[in-house]
C-alpha cells in the first residue's frame, strides 16, 4: 500500500508537471501580448522590448516554465531591468506586476476564503444531500420521497448565480439578515466564527444547493439499488432490526462511491467558485482568477490560480483512491 | 402429533403491473426435526416465495398473504405468518435461518466473515465482540474451513464460491436454528463443491437435529439428500409424497415427465430425450382447470375435457401420496407402462 | 493433414495477463495450457470440467474471440491460427457460435428478423428465395413460428430465446458449432427439448458440434466423445461410453461420482468421492500434475512431473502416472 502511494505520488508530480507546461504553451499561444498591455500609450518597440524582458516573457515558453519551476522552490526575483528589482520568496508563484505583489501573497489571501467557503458548503451539502437521500429511500413514493425530488428537480436546475441572487435580494436586502456592507468581509473562522458566519453562511448554502441536490439523488438511488442486494437480505435473514440493517449495511454500501464524487467536487471547488464568490463579492481564488482573465489579463495569476486549481483536483483524487481502498476491502486485496 | 414447521394453505401473491402474480397458491406441507423436505420446481414455480414468506423476507408492502405456518416452538406454538413482524424477526436467525443460491452476492463486501459471522451471534448471546470472533472461527472450523482461526478475519472476495457457502451455513447456523431453509444452495457451485456442500449440510442437519427445507430444481440432487418431496407446478403443489413414492411411483404427469427428461449419467446410451413439451405457465391469471393441461400428454386420457375445465384437487393417491391429477393410480400405471411394484 | 476432422487444436495455449491495482506485479493466468483435441466431422465432442478449467476459453479460441498464445487451430484442413480478422471472415460463416445466456446475447433492441439477418448482411449473402423467406424457414426449422419474425427477444421465453441463438448460428450454413454451456441456464423441462433440437440439427445437416458444458448428464447425452478438462489441460479424452463406463483418471471419476442421480436407491448405496478443497487458482497452478493437490492417490512423482497424455486405447486418451485400474465403475 505504502508502495502504491509513493508511485501515485510520483505519477501526481509527474501530471503536475506536464500541466504547468502545457499551460505556459496555452498562454504563449493566445494572440494578446502582456508586454503591450502593460505599456502606456506613448509605447515604442523599444519599450514593449523592455517590457518583455522585465516580465520575463523574451525568452522560450520552455525557459519561462523552467524558471517557474524553479521559482516554486527557490523564490525568485521579478522586474531584471525595470526600476528595482523585487524578490519573491519560495515557493513563488511569480510577480504581479498588475497589482504589484507577489502571486503567492495574493493568492494567500485569496485561499482562505475559497477554503472556508468550499468547507461550508461542502459540510452543507453532504448533511442535507445524505440526509435527505436516506429519508426519501426510506420513504419511497411517500410524501417525504416527493418532497425530496421536488428539491432535487429545482436544486438542479435552477442555476447557482439565479439561486445566489436570489439570496441577496430576499435573505439581505429584503429581510435585513446580513448587513448588505458586510459582505465579503473576510472573518478568520477561528477568531471570529460569528462574524464568519454571517458573512459566509448564505454564500454557502447557495453553493450547497444545487450539489446538495445531486447528492440527494445519488444517495436515493444508491441506497435503493443496495438495498435489493442480496447481502442486505441476508442481514435481514440474521435478523438484524431494520435500523441496523440501513445503517450498518445498506450505508456503508451505498455512500462508499460518494466518497469518491465528494472528493473530487471538493477539489473542484477548491481552485474557486467563480460565480458565488462574484455575487456575495468574495475576495476568493475563483474571483481573483475571473478577474486576471477578463479585466487585466494577469499572466502570473493566470497560470497560478490555474496550476492551483489543477494541483486540488490531481491530488484529491489520489486521496480518494486511498480512502476508497481503505472503505472497500476489494480494492486493497486485488 | 404435530411437526416443528406445519405450512397450511399458504398462499402468496403480488400485484403488478401485468396482474396479480399468484406465485405461491394454497400450499401445505410439513418438516420435522431431523427430517428433509425438498421442494422442487423450475423458475417460476413459485418454489421459493412461500418460504421467504415464512422467514418474513418479503416486501410487507407489496404481497399478499394468506394461510398459516406454524412453528412448533418448546415454549408453545407461533403462527409465523399472522405474529407481529418484529416477533418474527426474533426467530429470525436463532429458531429459523436461511442460505441462499448465490453466496457470491449474500456476503456483505466490505466486513469481514468473522465480523458477520458474529453479528449473528450477538443479537442472541450477551458477548464481547473478541467472543463473538471466537465463536465465528469455531462455526468456519465446524462448517470445514482450514485454518479457520486465520480466515475469521478474512473478506468474502478471499474465499472461493464454496467456501462462501460454507461461511453462509456457518453465519445460519451460529445460533443452532431448529429450522435451515436452503434455496438453492449448490446451483452456482461446481459438481466436486456442490457434493462437499451437501454432505456438510446432512451431516450438520444430524449434529443437530435440524429440520432442513431444501429448495431446488435439481432431481438429481433431491434424490441424493430429501426425505420427503414437494414437487411444485404453477405455484402450486402437484405431488407431495415421500422420496422413493416420488421416484418409483410418481402419480402426477409432470413429475413423470420431469423424470423421463433429464439424462442421466448412470444411462449410457444415445437414446432421445423425451421432452415435455411447451412452456411453464406465466403466474398471471392462470388459466381455469389444471395449470399442466396444456403440455400434459395424458389429457386425452381424462373423460370429458376435465383438465382444461377443473381444477383438480391434491388429493391422496395411496397412504402419504399426494397427487393433484384426475388419474387414478392405475390408470398412471398403464398409462406410463412402469411395472406395477416397480423397485 | 486429416480430413476427416473439422477441427484440429494442436498444443493450443491462452495466456491472460492480469494488472492487479496496486502493486507492480502482472500475473498470467494460463486459462488453457497446451490442449490437443480434434473434432471429426459429424462428431459431437463434450468439453467438461469446473468453472476455471479453461473450457469456455477453449471455445472462445476456437472462435478466435480470443487470439491463441501459441499452438494452431486447425479448421477444414485449413491453418487458422494466424489468420487476420479480414481472411477469418470466411471462416467464421463456416463456424459459429451458440451461447450460454439467451437473455444477454440477443440485442433486445433488434427484432428477431433483424438479429438473424445481421449474419447475412456481414458475410454479404444472399440466400436462395430472398433473406425474408430464409429467416423464416429457420425459424420454422428451429421450432418457433415464422410469423413471430418481426418480435423483439423479450417477447420470448428463455427456451425459445435460445431457439433464436440457434437459428442465427444456423444461418451461414455452418460446418462447426461451438455450443458454450447451450442448456445450463434454461429450466430442467426446457433442457431436454433444446438438447433434442441440437440433435436433430446434426442429423440433418451433418454439423459437427463442439459442446462446452459442466453438467456431465448433458454432455453424456450429446457427446460421442467427451474431453475432461482441470485447469487449463486435459485430464482424459474417451469415447463417451468408455470414458463413463470405464473412467480412468482420478479426477474423472470423482467428477462422476459428483454428479447426483436421480434415483433415491442407487444414491443411498454408492459410495462418494468427496475431493477436498477448492480448485487451485490458474495464477497460480500447482507444480506437476495440476490435479495433484486435490487427488487422493497422490504421490510424489505427481508433483514433480506433470504427466502427458497418452493414448492408453484407440479411443482413449489419458494424463496421469497412476490411472485408476481398466474395469466397470
Amino acid at each position: 500500500m505504502l508502495k502504491y502511494i509513493s508511485r501515485r505520488l510520483l505519477y501526481t508530480v509527474i501530471l503536475l508537471l506536464l500541466v504547468s507546461l502545457s499551460i505556459f504553451y496555452i498562454f504563449d499561444l493566445i494572440p494578446v501580448d502582456p508586454a503591450r498591455l502593460v505599456c502606456s500609450k506613448s509605447c515604442t518597440t523599444a519599450l514593449v522590448e523592455a517590457n518583455r524582458h522585465r516580465l520575463g516573457l523574451d525568452v522560450s515558453v520552455l525557459e519561462q516554465w523552467w524558471r517557474f519551476i524553479q521559482g516554486l522552490f527557490q523564490g525568485r526575483t521579478y522586474g531584471e531591468g525595470g526600476i528595482k528589482d523585487i524578490y519573491c520568496g519560495a515557493p513563488s508563484f511569480g510577480y504581479s506586476f498588475n497589482r504589484h505583489a507577489c502571486v503567492s501573497t495574493i493568492m494567500a489571501e485569496a485561499f482562505p476564503i475559497t477554503l472556508s467557503l468550499t468547507i461550508g458548503a461542502f459540510i452543507m451539502w453532504l448533511s442535507i444531500g445524505i440526509s435527505l437521500g436516506i429519508l426519501a429511500a426510506r420513504k419511497k413514493g411517500k410524501f417525504a420521497d416527493r418532497a425530496s425530488t421536488a428539491f432535487v428537480l429545482i436544486g438542479t436546475s435552477l442555476p447557482t448565480f439565479i439561486t445566489g441572487i436570489m439570496v441577496v435580494l430576499f435573505i439581505v436586502l429584503k429581510f435585513h439578515l446580513v448587513n448588505p456592507l458586510e459582505l465579503g468581509d473576510w472573518q478568520n473562522p477561528f477568531t471570529n466564527p460569528l462574524g464568519w458566519l454571517r458573512t459566509f453562511f448564505f454564500p454557502c448554502a447557495t453553493l450547497a444547493i444545487a450539489y446538495a441536490a445531486t447528492y440527494t439523488r445519488f444517495t436515493r438511488s444508491n441506497i435503493l439499488e443496495i438495498s435489493t442486494e442480496d447481502y442486505i437480505r441476508t442481514a435481514r435473514a440474521k435478523g438484524l432490526s431494520e435500523k441496523v440493517i440501513l445503517r450498518k449495511h445498506t450505508l456503508r454500501a451505498a455512500l462508499a462511491p460518494i466518497v469518491t464524487i465528494a472528493g473530487l467536487d471538493f477539489a473542484g471547488l477548491l481552485g474557486g467558485a467563480i460565480i458565488t464568490e462574484g455575487i456575495f463579492g468574495l475576495s476568493g481564488l475563483g474571483k481573483l482568477s475571473i478577474k486576471a482573465v477578463t479585466q487585466t489579463y494577469d499572466l502570473p495569476i493566470i497560470v497560478a490560480t490555474t496550476l492551483v486549481g489543477s494541483a486540488f483536483v490531481v491530488i484529491m483524487n489520489l486521496i480518494v483512491d486511498v480512502a476508497y481502498a481503505y472503505i472497500d476491502p476489494r480494492v486493497r486485496t486485488t | 402429533m404435530s411437526k416443528f414447521l406445519e405450512v397450511k394453505n399458504l398462499s402468496v401473491s403480488f400485484p403488478t403491473e401485468d396482474g396479480l402474480v399468484k406465485a405461491s397458491n394454497d400450499v401445505s406441507y410439513s418438516v420435522d426435526l431431523g427430517e428433509t423436505l425438498a421442494i422442487v420446481g423450475e423458475s417460476g414455480s413459485g418454489k421459493s416465495v412461500s418460504n421467504l414468506a415464512i422467514m418474513g423476507l418479503h416486501n410487507p408492502t407489496m404481497t399478499q398473504i394468506s394461510g398459516s405456518a406454524w412453528l412448533n416452538l418448546p415454549d408453545g406454538p407461533i403462527d409465523v405468518i399472522s405474529a407481529p413482524a418484529e416477533k418474527v424477526r426474533r426467530l429470525r436467525g436463532k429458531v429459523m435461518s436461511m442460505i441462499f443460491q448465490d453466496p457470491m452476492s449474500a456476503l456483505h463486501p466490505y466486513y469481514s466473515v468473522g465480523n458477520q459471522i458474529a453479528e449473528a451471534w450477538s443479537l442472541y448471546n450477551d458477548g464481547s465482540k473478541r467472543d463473538g470472533m471466537a465463536r465465528a472461527a469455531e462455526m468456519l472450523d465446524l462448517v470445514g474451513i482450514p485454518s479457520a482461526k486465520d480466515r475469521v478475519k478474512d473478506f468474502p472476495h478471499q474465499f472461493s464460491g464454496g467456501m462462501r457457502q460454507r461461511v453462509m451455513i456457518a453465519m445460519a447456523l451460529v445460533n443452532n436454528p431448529s429450522l435451515l431453509i436452503a434455496d438453492e444452495p449448490t446451483t452456482a457451485l461446481d459438481v466436486t463443491v456442490q457434493s462437499q456442500i451437501l454432505k456438510l449440510i446432512q451431516e450438520i442437519q444430524k449434529e443437530f437435529n435440524m429440520a432442513v427445507i431444501l429448495i431446488t430444481h435439481d432431481l438429481g440432487v433431491v434424490a441424493e439428500v430429501a426425505d420427503k418431496v414437494c414437487v411444485m407446478y404453477g405455484g402450486k403443489i402437484v405431488e407431495n409424497a415421500g422420496i422413493d413414492e416420488i421416484f418409483y411411483r410418481s402419480q402426477h404427469p409432470y413429475t413423470i415427465g420431469l423424470l423421463d427428461s433429464i439424462p442421466r449419467v448412470d444411462k449410457l446410451g444415445s437414446h432421445r430425450l423425451k421432452a415435455i413439451p411447451g412452456q411453464p405457465p406465466s403466474l398471471i391469471g392462470l388459466p381455469t382447470g389444471c395449470a399442466f393441461a396444456p403440455r400434459c400428454e395424458f389429457v386425452s386420457q381424462v373423460a370429458g375435457s376435465l383438465c382444461t375445465t377443473q381444477n383438480p384437487d391434491l388429493s391422496e393417491k395411496t397412504t402419504g401420496h399426494f397427487s393433484r391429477c384426475f388419474l387414478e393410480p392405475e390408470q398412471i400405471v398403464t398409462l406410463t407402462g412402469r411395472k406395477a411394484s416397480a423397485k | 493433414m486429416s480430413s476427416d476432422n473439422i477441427l484440429e487444436l494442436q498444443g493450443l495455449k491462452k495466456h491472460f495477463k492480469v494488472h492487479s491495482t496496486f502493486g507492480r506485479g502482472k500475473t498470467v493466468v494460463k486459462a488453457v495450457d497446451g490442449i490437443d483435441l480434434v473434432v471429426g466431422r459429424g462428431e459431437t465432442v463434450g468439453l467438461v470440467g469446473e468453472s476455471g478449467c479453461g473450457k469456455t476459453t477453449v471455445g472462445r479460441t476456437v472462435m478466435k474471440i480470443y487470439e491463441p498464445t501459441d499452438g494452431k487451430i486447425i479448421f477444414d484442413g485449413v491453418d487458422i491460427t494466424d489468420l487476420k480478422r479480414r481472411d477469418m471472415k470466411a471462416y467464421r460463416s463456416k463456424m459459429q457460435m451458440i451461447f450460454q445466456d439467451p437473455f444477454s446475447s440477443l440485442n433486445p433492441r433488434h427484432t428477431v428478423g433483424t438479429i438473424i439477418e445481421a449474419a447475412y448482411i456481414i458475410h454479404k449473402t444472399e440466400p436462395i428465395g430472398g433473406r425474408t423467406k430464409a429467416i423464416q424457414n429457420l425459424l420454422e426449422r428451429v421450432g418457433l413460428n415464422p410469423e413471430h419474425i418481426n418480435r423483439f427477444p423479450h417477447e420470448f421465453s428463455g427456451g425459445q430465446r435460445q431457439r433464436i441463438g440457434i437459428a442465427r448460428a444456423l444461418a451461414l450454413t455452418p460446418k462447426l458449432i461451438v455450443a458454450d454451456e447451450p442448456v445450463s441456464a434454461l429450466d430442467v423441462s426446457i433442457q431436454a427439448q433444446v438438447v433434442n433440437l441440437l440433435d436433430d440439427l446434426q442429423k440433418e445437416l451433418g454439423l459437427s458440434y463442439l459442446f462446452v458444458a459442466h453438467d456431465l448428464s448433458v454432455v453424456q447425452h450429446i457427446s460421442d466423445r467427451v474431453v475432461v478438462m482441470y485447469l487449463g489441460k486435459v485430464m482424459e479424452i474417451a469415447t463417451t461410453t468408455e470414458l463413463f463406463a470405464n473412467p480412468r483418471h482420478p479426477y474423472t471419476k470423482a467428477l462422476l461420482s459428483a454428479v447426483p442421480i436421480p434415483d433415491p436407491i442407487i444414491e443411498r448405496q454408492r459410495e462418494r468421492i468427496i475431493l477436498t478443497g477448492d480448485l487451485p487458482s490458474p495464477a497460480n497452478p500447482p507444480a506437476g500434475c495440476v490435479f495433484s493437490t486435490r487427488c487422493w492417490k497422490v504421490q510424489d512423482r505427481c508433483v514433480s512431473e506433470a504427466p502427458i497424455p497418452v493414448q492408453i486405447s484407440p479411443n482413449h486418451t489419458l494424463a496421469c502416472h497412476f490411472p485408476e485400474p481398466a474395469g466397470k465403475l
